[in-house]
């Protein structure tokens, strides 16, 4: 829109890498006009009366005025339909920001610590933060991220892409992004963790999508990918004496097409099982029990380390 | 100007309460609320410079003038801590209602003092105690965590010192607690013969809406700091994910207290501006009803907004959505009193003395703080403004802009009724200009950081931050050189002002119908009150 262009402060805001980011700086740049607007009303109309108004002689007289209905009306009504409005743009750009779109082209795990990020690549690629490997992802492509923490919680910036997103040790979030083009791209810790909080920054490595594809299957994978050593942990923990992979029904619910299918619960509530719910169920599996199921499952919680968690979701994932 | 609609004796004699009784343990062991009042002055000032002396640390430090680092990172982040919970539970909460507040509500009421006394008197050494419990965290074992406490930070990654800090703003909130309580009985029990709830004063409106606050919101903080107490000792796991519990429940536990805990820090400064307003327009308050009910609306709805905080911390969207759209309730009551404000200047006869610039100085600033309030009340605006220095400037903006400045207007206006003297309104003045501009100047270049991204909290940062974090740090001078000056210009007032009348500004509330300073009951006769506290006809 030709409006926002006339304002200079939205060149105060990093480079849109996005197309959310575009949007975020529309509602800013009508933030800030509104609020200029009001700040005129507001403290212009002060100052005005405070001229108009000034006391010149010891006997002058004050206008008796206690109240005016229709004005206080006014100004109570007009104010609310305008934040009614900010809060609704507001709401469908955050709704954007939080929801990943289906077809996502690299997922990454990317775990924080007191002051470095670990990111896992579907297929098993490992890079860590302290050793200055960007995190690489395809331009022009979804990304989704899936955060956690090892120690405190820390918060995962990324100012060119408008987003942002906590990581909770012992909860699994997610973030996501589409770079409009290759580029490299500044991540801050935003949430105070400590000695090195401001140091602790990584760059994302927007690359071609076919540059990536290369990339991703070039090099000799470090170690199995997470799936494969999800395989072997559900092999090792009897996992399939009550899970089939193939949707037939054994003890507990199959396997097959679990990821990202909407769940009824006991209590007649009802939950899209993502990474987190996943994460719940694999824990504490009394937590959400599925209707029409027992509640039979032992609580893995204290024998699975964050990692193998982590794995069996991936293995789970890949099971269609 | 005199007071047609109340009828009172003055106290013709040389005796008032701060000569009753003379020597230091009639202070220790006075009663009076005007003396309790001042008492609380002097601490909370004391704390103020200490407060302030971190925050300047922390600017000149971020300055980067030298080519070494002025602090280390485990030194910054200790100010950084000492600054916030300094300035947060010691000076900015305590500060309107605990000596203001206190010195202000029994006499505007028509009171003798306030419900009790003596309670009244145990709360500011319950408040000495805290703040004596927290600044031994300073000495002994140094906390870095922020004035906010965030588990698993708090409890599992840094020394002990915590739970002393912990301990002592849990200490300081009894405090709290038992002054609101003290108020609202002493509002409803002590008012004057013939002042009806429609006409007690708005100062007293806005520290009853406080007080309510206090009194639900307090008990919250003070579990939560019992709980990081008993996880860091015990390991009881209600916020240590590896003994299965959530970090985030403290937030949300945390919040629950410390979002209405901004409106105790902000209500009772509406509550100065509104009698600032009036006094210096020489005109009645403009929709009376409209800032006292909108006082109470605020402190109802404040209780329902703590989930604004938390917008990416992982709580669902859904939620965010619902926090979102409540919080933007805030901004209705709140555009109320603007708006009546500026229409009690309308057709009034303003004068601008020391009082009246620092009011209107609290108009502008807190428009400003008000306004991008609204930008972080917004979701998707928020996610990428969230913990950046746009947060930093804007509740600087709201508590810093508002609440200090309500804090210095209310200090020079109430000041020849608490000495019986005048302040240099030169002095108040000058005070006034440096404040306003430097605060203007230290904190309005933090929205344009925020929006550029970069981070709070953070001991170094990227190259091209460097020019709006100097000037951000030359206008933190100013500022303080602005309140060097208006301490000097209160302790230059106590002692060699010249002597004030029993009502200097010609202002229609209770108080300025007795002498100056008070007798010890405040009044000689029990004044009987036939019309409402701001009739300039």
């Amino acid at each position: 829109m030709s409006w926002s262009s006339l304002i200079p402060a939205t060149s105060f805001m990093p480079i849109q890498a996005t197309e959310i980011a575009k949007e975020v700086d529309l509602l800013y740049a009508f933030l800030i006009i509104a609020s200029l607007v009001s700040f005129v009303i507001l403290i212009g109309g002060m100052t005005w009366f405070l001229i108009k108004f000034k006391r010149t002689s010891v006997d002058q007289k004050s206008a008796y005025i206690t109240h005016n209905n229709f004005a206080e009306f006014l100004w109570s009504f007009i104010p609310l339909v305008i934040m009614m409005g900010i809060f609704y743009w507001g709401m469908v750009i955050f709704e954007k920001l939080r929801t990943p779109p289906e077809d996502v082209a690299a997922e990454i795990h990317v775990t924080a610590e007191q002051w470095a990020w670990t990111y896992r690549y579907a297929n098993g690629k490992e890079f860590y933060s302290s050793a200055n490997d960007p995190m690489i992802v395809p331009a022009g492509k979804a990304t989704k991220l899936i955060l956690t923490s090892k120690d405190v919680i820390h918060s995962f910036y990324v100012p060119a892409f408008r987003t942002k997103q906590d990581a909770v040790p012992g909860k699994l979030t997610q973030l996501w992004f589409e770079p409009k083009q290759p580029g490299e791209y500044i991540v801050f810790c935003t949430e105070y963790c400590g000695t090195k909080h401001s140091g602790m920054m990584i760059k994302i490595k927007a690359i071609p999508s076919e540059e990536y594809a290369a990339w991703y299957h070039a090099e000799k994978k470090g170690a199995d990918s997470p799936a494969d050593l999800g395989k072997v942990l559900f092999a090792q923990k009897a996992c399939a004496s009550c899970h089939s992979i193939d949707g037939s029904r054994v003890v507990g619910p199959t396997m097959k097409g679990l990821f990202g299918s909407e769940r009824k619960f006991a209590d007649g509530t009802k939950a899209k099982a993502d990474e987190n719910y996943l994460r719940e169920s694999i824990l504490v599996s009394s937590a959400k029990i599925v209707e029409t199921y027992p509640a039979a499952m032992p609580l893995f919680q204290g024998q699975l380390s964050d990692e193998d968690v982590a794995n069996l979701i991936e293995y789970i994932k890949s099971i269609k | 100007m005199s007071s047609a609609h109340t009828k009172t004796e003055h106290g013709h004699t040389d005796h008032n309460y701060l000569n009753h009784g003379s020597g230091i343990w009639s202070w220790m062991t006075t009663l009076d609320h005007k003396r309790i009042g001042l008492m609380y002055f002097a601490t909370v000032s004391t704390l103020f410079l200490i407060g302030g002396f971190f925050a300047l640390g922390i600017r000149l430090h971020l300055a980067k003038f030298g080519a070494e680092p002025l602090l280390d990172p485990d030194t910054y982040n200790k100010f950084m801590t000492f600054h916030g919970a300094i300035m947060v539970f010691m000076v900015i909460i305590p500060g309107i209602p605990a000596f203001l507040g206190n010195f202000v509500l029994p006499i505007q009421l028509g009171a003798k003092d306030v419900a009790f006394p003596r309670l009244n008197l145990a709360s500011y050494y319950i408040f000495i105690a805290g703040a004596a419990i927290a600044a031994s965290s300073m000495v002994f074992n140094q906390v870095d965590t922020g004035w906010t406490f965030y588990t698993p930070y708090s409890t599992a990654k840094t020394s002990n010192g915590v739970i002393l800090l912990v301990l002592g703003a849990f200490t300081m909130g009894f405090s709290s607690i038992l002054t609101g309580l003290n108020f609202i009985v002493t509002t409803h029990k002590l008012r004057a013969p013939g002042m009806t709830m429609d006409r007690i004063p708005l100062m007293i409106w806005a520290l009853y809406s406080t007080s309510i606050i206090q009194i639900l919101a307090t008990p919250i903080l003070a579990i939560t700091l019992l709980l990081i107490g008993a996880e860091k000792t015990l390991g009881v796991g209600i916020f240590d994910p590896d003994l299965g519990g959530d970090p985030v429940l403290f937030q949300h536990f945390f919040w629950f207290y410390s979002h209405p805990a901004v409106y105790i820090m902000i209500l009772p400064a509406m509550g100065v501006i509104s009698e600032l307003i009036t006094a210096f327009s020489k005109k009645t308050i403009f929709g009376y009803r409209a800032i006292a009910y909108s006082s109470v609306a605020i402190a109802a709805v404040s209780f329902l907004v703590w989930g604004h905080h938390m917008f990416v911390s992982g709580q669902s969207t859904l939620a965010g959505i619902v926090f979102s759209i409540i919080t933007m309730f805030v901004g209705v009551p709140t555009a109320i009193k603007l708006f009546n404000w500026i229409s009690t200047m309308y057709r009034g006869t303003v004068t601008f003395e020391a009082p009246m610039l620092f009011a209107l100085g609290f108009m502008f600033l807190f428009t400003i703080g008000g306004l991008t309030g609204v930008f972080l009340a917004s979701t998707g605006m928020d996610v990428h403004f969230h913990d950046t220095y746009f947060v930093v400037a804007h509740f600087h903006y709201v508590m810093v802009g508002g609440t200090l400045m309500a804090l210095m207007g209310g200090i020079f206006y109430w000041f020849p009724k608490m000495f019986g003297r005048m302040t240099s309104d030169l002095g108040g003045r000058i005070s006034w200009v440096l404040i306003f501009t430097g605060f203007n100047v230290t904190f309005f270049p933090q929205f344009v950081l925020g929006a550029m991204g970069m981070p709070r909290r953070y001991f170094d940062y990227l190259p091209e931050y460097t020019n709006l974090n100097q000037i951000s740090t030359v206008g933190s001078w100013l500022i303080g050189l602005g309140f060097l000056v208006g301490l000097i210009t209160i302790i230059h007032g106590i002692f060699k002002g010249e002597k004030a009348s029993d009502n200097p500004w010609g202002a229609k509330t209770l108080e300025w119908q007795t002498s100056s300073p008070p007798p010890h009951e405040n009044f000689i006769n029990t004044p009987t009150v036939t019309a409402g506290p701001y009739d300039f006809r």
